[in-house]
């Protein structure tokens, strides 16, 4: 009997039109930057270049940033609310309507699997745009007073790991807020970004309202401390979120800051096991591991340890390693050969402090950048990788013995964004949930989002929340409080 | 012996399985329906789902005529393409086994076996004698697979070592003779919990197979109720080292239905199951719909109903 081997099922890369190169989009348009310093973006399942990313510096940014000052005090504030909502609903049929041109992008520049890329980011995206389509001209209900207003232009940075769901959960609530953006794409991942401007012209969206510029960690630092921003929103490392939070103090300045997490994931002895596997899975391999609010600490009760590793042994075996573009890979590229040398770095700990790591076996590509999956267990506390945010496919185990236990070890972190409850026992779930201290608590099941839920983290993991009524007034301010 | 079968050490068995979340377990069924199956493994896919089939005829009108016509269609399911395997089985009431294991003998069908429903099917409500003459008639007419129901009535009122027992009884009348497939009518039982649980019963009463559904009842052969049948299978035989096969029935007409169950089958219960004699498909219109789609492979384009024979 020969076995069922999957045919490669790829998706299309015809659908995608990528520029050889791009300019910056500023004012409705798109504009060479005026050093004309560029760099390049790549596919990281092949490291071939995807296009020529121009290289904003200073000067740009503070083009950026005067147009969309005055697309705010000219436009957008003035327009009737009504109106916005309307701009933000067109641009998620947009979207919609663009859906697997957007997926294929964003799965060449990212290296996500393309199952993911279709069936997460982009719906999710489309969603956020249409949920706060709705807010638009409802902003009186929102929890900020009787007659919230904008707060003008705000600058806002974006990570790699999912770029373009990332760019919608900042720039929906801020336009349906009334201010007007100027966003800045990860270095590694700016294509879907780019391509959102095209959405943005192709929607009659005013010129200047969403303004796109490329760059570096130089280049957000820049935006960061342009005196003429009103907020800073940013998602990535606590590293640099401590740092934005050092050069924003002592200035009007207000800040989202998503920053890392090291969520625990804690399976009871009562919890469903098989569908406590594939949550575990989906808690750390879901986009390679590339997701702050991982499940990347699993406690499992000691009473079943070793029947639950084992069962996820078994199911990591069968986790499909490989092309990001085959609609059956469950897990793509990493994302650089910079991250992948951080997740091997941290990871080399685990061994070296003595852990016992196990990767399950998979053929992975010669080119490009890959890392099979990976369980540590007999870890600790004491551990590097029980306690820093590896931001990979790699998945500490420890082992608890009474609920109270998982609960002190799960809070005793210098995170707080997410962390996972496994239990068929609801009176226990409910109790778990009050104790532990993260921002996203799901329980029996892991990696659930959607535009109506906030989410933000606790300690180290972040200030304010993103989506639902709580995101949204992050982007707004009540009267009295506005600089006449 | 892991239960000697009084109704505590089931009991006990049974309180010591771990839950089903019903919400987990429809995302992972559904996940794993996204699969796309293309090109060299379609066409595997096909020829194993064709060999897997229980072509079955369970009707008050079935007749001598109608029998022995879908035994023609089992032996040689595409008469234009003799590179197409025959079937899994016939699957009929036992008044109609004779004539089936007949007319397949007479035509070359040597090799495909003849499965009965049994036991009172599809209701499963007559007392055990009747149940265990219905059984011992098919064996005589020359049946080599039984296909049984459970009693739900007593399942549903927590007699579970009723159902254990009469399963055990009818597994001793098929002794050698015949294999035992164990049809729980899932969507009479209807959690997951359940289908877990009596999959178990079954498994421990000696089934051969686990079935899920008469195909007289819908909701049948769901994704999510295959998917904890078959990994109640893999889990019994990291248990006892005993392979128990699975058979849904019951709502699978398209190929495309066919490759997800054999989906579900590779990443649950393994590659192993991958197999007529670990996995069945009990079906009627399913298998005009599979040599439809491979005469698609073959030729490059969809033919009509009337190029697929249809008995």
């Amino acid at each position: 009997m020969s076995e069922f081997e999957y045919a490669s099922a790829p998706e299309s890369k015809e659908i995608a039109k990528i520029a050889a190169s791009y300019d910056l989009f500023i004012g409705g348009k798109f504009v060479k930057a005026k050093k004309g310093k560029s760099f390049d973006t790549i596919n990281p399942a092949t490291e071939e270049v995807l296009a020529k990313i121009a290289y904003a510096d200073k000067l740009d940014i503070d083009l950026a940033v005067k147009t969309a000052r005055s697309a705010y005090t000219k436009i957008w504030s003035k327009m009737p609310a009504k109106e916005r909502g309307k701009y933000l609903y067109r641009i998620a049929r947009i979207l919609q309507e663009r859906a697997r041109e957007f997926a294929v992008v964003e799965t060449l520049d990212n290296g996500k699997p393309i199952r993911e890329s279709r069936d997460t980011d982009i719906p999710l995206a489309a969603a956020h745009f249409f949920y706060h389509a709705g807010w638009a001209d409802k902003l009186e209900y929102a929890g900020v007073g009787s007659k919230p207003k904008a707060l003008g232009v705000v600058g806002q940075i974006i990570p790699w790991n999912f770029p373009l769901l990332m760019l919608s959960w900042k720039i929906a609530p801020a336009l349906a807020a009334g201010n007007t953006v100027v966003l800045k794409p990860a270095e590694t991942t700016p294509l879907t970004a780019l391509l959102f401007a095209e959405v943005c012209q192709q929607a009659g969206l005013p010129d200047g309202v969403v303004n796109i510029i490329t760059g570096d960690g130089i280049t957000g630092a820049a935006l960061v401390n342009h005196p003429d921003i009103n907020k800073i929103a940013f998602t990535g490392s606590t590293e640099v979120g401590k740092a934005i939070a050092r050069s924003i103090a002592a200035t009007n300045k207000s800040a989202t800051l998503e920053l890392g997490g090291k969520a625990a994931n804690i399976v009871f002895e009562d919890a469903a096991f098989d569908e406590a596997v594939e949550g575990i899975v989906n808690g750390i391999f879901f986009n390679q591991g590339h997701v702050c609010c991982a499940g990347s600490r699993l406690l499992l009760q000691e009473n079943i340890a070793d029947e639950v590793v084992e069962k996820l042994k078994k199911r990591m075996s069968l986790i499909r390693v490989g092309d990001p573009m085959d609609k059956n890979t469950d897990l793509g590229a990493i994302n650089s050969a910079e991250q992948l040398k951080r997740i091997k770095e941290i990871s080399n700990t685990g061994d070296a402090e003595g852990a016992q790591r196990w990767s399950a076996e998979c053929k992975l590509p010669t080119k490009g950048f890959w890392m099979a999956p990976t369980i540590f267990t007999g870890v600790s506390q004491a551990h590097r990788i029980a306690r820093e945010e590896i931001f990979g496919p790699v998945l500490s185990v420890l082992t608890f013995r009474t609920p109270a236990e998982a609960i002190e070890k799960a809070n005793n972190t210098m995170y707080g964004l997410s962390a996972g409850i496994w239990s068929d026992k609801g009176s226990k779930i409910l109790w778990a949930a009050q104790k532990l201290k993260a921002g996203v608590i799901w329980s029996n099941t892991f990696n659930k989002f959607d535009p109506a839920s906030p989410f933000g983290g606790y300690k180290e993991s972040g200030w304010g929340r993103e989506g639902g009524r709580h995101g949204l007034a992050g982007y707004l301010t009540s009267e009295s409080k506005v600089k006449k | 012996m892991i239960v000697d079968g009084s109704e505590k050490s089931l009991k006990d068995f049974l309180d010591d399985l771990p839950p089903v979340d019903q919400v987990g377990v429809e995302a992972r069924a559904t996940m794993l329906a996204t699969r796309s199956i293309k090109t060299t493994s379609k066409a595997w896919a096909i020829d194993m789902a064709i060999s897997m089939v229980d072509l079955t005829t369970l009707e008050g009108a079935d007749t001598p005529g109608k029998v022995k016509a879908l035994c023609a269609k089992a032996v040689r399911p595409d008469p234009t393409d003799l590179t197409v395997p025959s079937v899994g089985a016939i699957c009929v009431y036992n008044d109609m086994v004779k004539v089936a294991r007949a007319e397949l003998d007479l035509i070359g069908g040597k090799h495909i076996p003849v499965a009965a429903v049994s036991t009172a099917f599809p209701s499963g409500r007559a007392s055990m004698e009747v149940k265990k003459q219905d059984t011992l008639d098919a064996l005589n007419a020359g049946a080599t697979e039984i296909d049984m129901v459970i009693d739900r009535g007593a399942f549903l009122a927590g007699k579970i070592s009723q159902v254990f027992e009469e399963i055990k009884i009818i597994k001793e009348l098929c002794g050698n003779k015949a294999h035992l497939k164990v049809i729980f009518e899932t969507g009479e039982l209807v959690t997951y919990d359940n289908v877990r649980k009596a999959s178990f019963i079954a498994m421990l009463a000696g089934a051969d197979f686990i079935k899920t559904s008469t195909g007289k009842v819908a909701p049948a052969a769901t994704a999510p109720v295959v998917l904890v049948m078959l990994e109640a299978v893999r889990d019994y035989f990291a248990l006892t080292g005993l392979k128990i096969g699975v058979k849904p029935a019951g709502g699978i007409r398209t190929t495309k239905d066919a490759i997800k169950q054999l989906v579900l089958v590779n990443e649950t219960a393994g590659p192993d199951w991958l197999t007529p004699s670990l996995f069945r498909i009990g079906a009627s219109a399913l298998l005009n719909d599979l040599l439809m789609q491979r005469m698609k492979m073959r030729t490059g384009h969809y033919a009509s109903a009337n190029y697929v024979t249809m008995d």
